[in-house]
């Protein structure tokens, strides 16, 4: 079996209990909407937005925002799977480890995309205006981004041998720095010298910049290119980090 | 079928190196019905690890169906089944979704995978959990899910670890049940390892007991328990032990323990020497309220090779003789 088919296979089981209870990926868009509805009335006033309306500014930040919670999550899946044993279970057939590694990191774009339209079809109402190629663009990006950080939620579950507690503590640790480091939720123009190459080093920043300029419709500049560099060099790195963490698993 | 020559493995634990298999030659041959006997930690599992690809040795070889499992990986995994100590289906899948994923994972095409998934749901009587999550099944159920999905590729041999660990002895014998038809079907070789001793007294053909990581005996558990414990005699004296020192001159006595007035006397054959105990104790007013006589369990095999008893020595592994008779005294 080779890596391609492999990979297929391995997607498609991590998606069937989805397809199978879509509510999962329902439900798991709660607390977007919460922050949407609860923290976007309140940049109305915020300076450094840009010209559109505040949910031009918003909302492709809080895709870039479903997008590390939920693939930095992931690994907790694997985790799991670890110790009940059906991880195990798997390792023993002529499945390529590449493959357990390469159809769960794909596997990743397809929650991500169905919650991306949803939350779009709700601020539409609200006042979002988007491109619809554009915003098109923007998913697939999305979804390559959440590809890389997906491999490297995964590639954490791998590292921290059954310990629970060490892979939310690290994914908490990196989180929320990355989240605020990115200008998902404020604007960073107030952001001091050293807090600035903090910015700079960040890839999410790069990406939900990116998000901003697709939305409105710029497909040239330097701002998409730079974000489409963020998600593939992310997605290379983590699969890469992924596949190697994958190859030496033991369980 | 398996032919392992000095298979080692060894673990780094911080700064110390632990040995937990250490040079196990094996041959098992197509067919047999073997289990591997042991306590918590004697190297079972570690074993079974290296046969079924999950972990290289440190040294030595093994070969499954003529494939070396360092250099043949692909080879040696479509020879084998495995059933681990986990739950070898996803939670949060469905009974038949992991079946027919199972085949898939084989290289079978879709249709035979799912022709295949069906035959094993009927075999294993897995008919109305076909649709459920596997979340949701008893301890029983996943259990017989475990072995189908071992079985899904008909592997010549098949390995189980701990299969009946922490099930009721319904569903212990109900699982049973369903691996001795299925290898009365298909002529499956079968290598299990269990800490039940009469499970592996009951089914198995052939008993490997392994402790520190080595074989320390191989043979049925017939022989094993024949040769290697004798039968136990068990008398409450008024005078335990002037009755014991009588006993240093009478053959066949193997071996004597006082509990106070307890005897534990460990025969060749009770069934000639008991009359003769009960002969010498009344020639020397030495009155006799209770005599018991047992048959050797594969424990006592245990508690012979290595002085401790195979239930205790999961909790400690100190070999004393008082420990030891302390543990004879519980059963």
């Amino acid at each position: 079996m080779n890596v391609l088919s492999g990979s297929t296979l391995v997607m498609s089981r991590e998606l069937r209990p989805m397809v199978r209870d879509p509510f999962t990926v329902i439900f798991s868009l709660v607390q977007p909407l919460i922050l949407l509805a609860l923290f976007g009335p309140l940049l109305t006033e915020v300076p450094g937005l840009g010209s559109g309306s505040v949910w031009d500014w918003f909302v492709p930040g809080v895709l870039a925002m479903i997008t590390i919670f939920g693939t930095s999550m992931t690994g907790s899946n694997l985790l799991a799977e670890l110790q009940q044993g059906s991880h195990e279970r798997m390792l023993v057939t002529p499945l390529p480890r590449s493959a357990l590694l390469v159809g769960r990191a794909f596997k990743e774009m397809v929650p991500l995309a169905a919650q991306a339209v949803l939350i779009i079809l709700v601020a539409l109402p609200l006042g979002l205006s988007v491109h619809p190629i554009g915003a098109a663009v923007g998913i697939v990006l999305l979804g390559v981004f959440g590809v890389g950080l997906g491999a490297l939620s995964y590639a954490l579950a791998l590292a921290v041998r059954g310990q629970d507690w060490v892979f939310w503590s690290i994914q908490q640790t990196l989180m929320f720095p990355l989240l605020i480091l990115s200008g998902t939720m404020l604007p960073l123009t107030a952001a001091p010298g050293w807090m600035q190459f903090l910015v700079d080093i960040n890839p999410l920043g790069y990406l939900v910049d990116a998000e901003r300029a697709l939305f409105a419709g710029e497909f040239t500049g330097s701002t998409v290119t730079a974000g489409v560099v963020a998600a593939v060099a992310t997605a290379v790195v983590g699969l890469a980090v992924g596949i190697r963490a994958m190859g030496s698993s033991r369980v | 079928m398996i032919e392992t020559l000095g298979l080692t493995k060894t673990f780094r634990q911080g700064k110390k190196t632990v040995e937990a298999v250490r040079g196990i030659d094996l041959t098992i041959g197509e067919g047999e019905l073997v289990a591997l006997l042991g306590p918590n930690g004697a190297g079972k599992s570690t074993t079974l690890r290296m046969l079924t690809t999950l972990l290289a040795p440190t040294s030595g070889s093994a070969r499954i169906a003529g494939f070396d499992v360092a250099r043949d990986r692909d080879r040696v995994r479509r020879s084998l089944g495995y059933v681990g100590q986990g739950n070898g289906a996803g939670h949060n899948q469905r009974v038949r979704d992991e079946l027919v994923v199972q085949g898939l994972c084989y290289g079978m095409t879709r249709h035979r995978s799912r022709s295949r998934a069906d035959e094993l749901i009927e075999a294993l009587e897995l008919g109305e959990l076909a649709a459920r999550t596997v979340s949701t099944l008893s301890g029983g159920q996943r259990r017989r899910l475990d072995i189908a999905l071992g079985l899904v590729h008909r592997p010549p041999l098949l390995f189980l670890d701990e299969p009946t660990t922490g099930m009721d002895p319904q569903s212990r014998a109900n699982l049973w049940e369903h691996i001795l038809r299925l290898r009365r079907e298909m002529g499956t070789t079968i290598v299990l390892t269990t800490h039940y001793l009469d499970e592996a007294d009951s089914m198995a053909e052939r008993v490997i007991v392994v402790d520190h990581g080595t074989v320390i005996a191989d043979d049925t558990a017939a022989a094993l328990k024949s040769e290697l414990a004798g039968d136990l005699i068990v008398l409450t004296v008024s005078d335990a032990s002037a009755l014991a020192s009588l006993l240093a001159g009478v053959a066949g006595v193997k071996d004597v323990t006082v509990a106070d007035s307890r005897l534990n006397i460990r025969v060749e054959r009770a069934e000639v020497i008991l009359p003769e105990l009960l002969h010498l104790s009344r020639s020397h007013d030495i009155d006799v309220r209770t005599a018991e006589m047992t048959r050797p369990t594969l424990d006592d095999v245990f508690l012979g090779l290595t002085g401790r008893s195979l239930r205790e020595s999961a909790a400690s592994t100190s070999s004393s003789l008082e420990f030891a008779s302390t543990a004879g005294e519980l059963r």
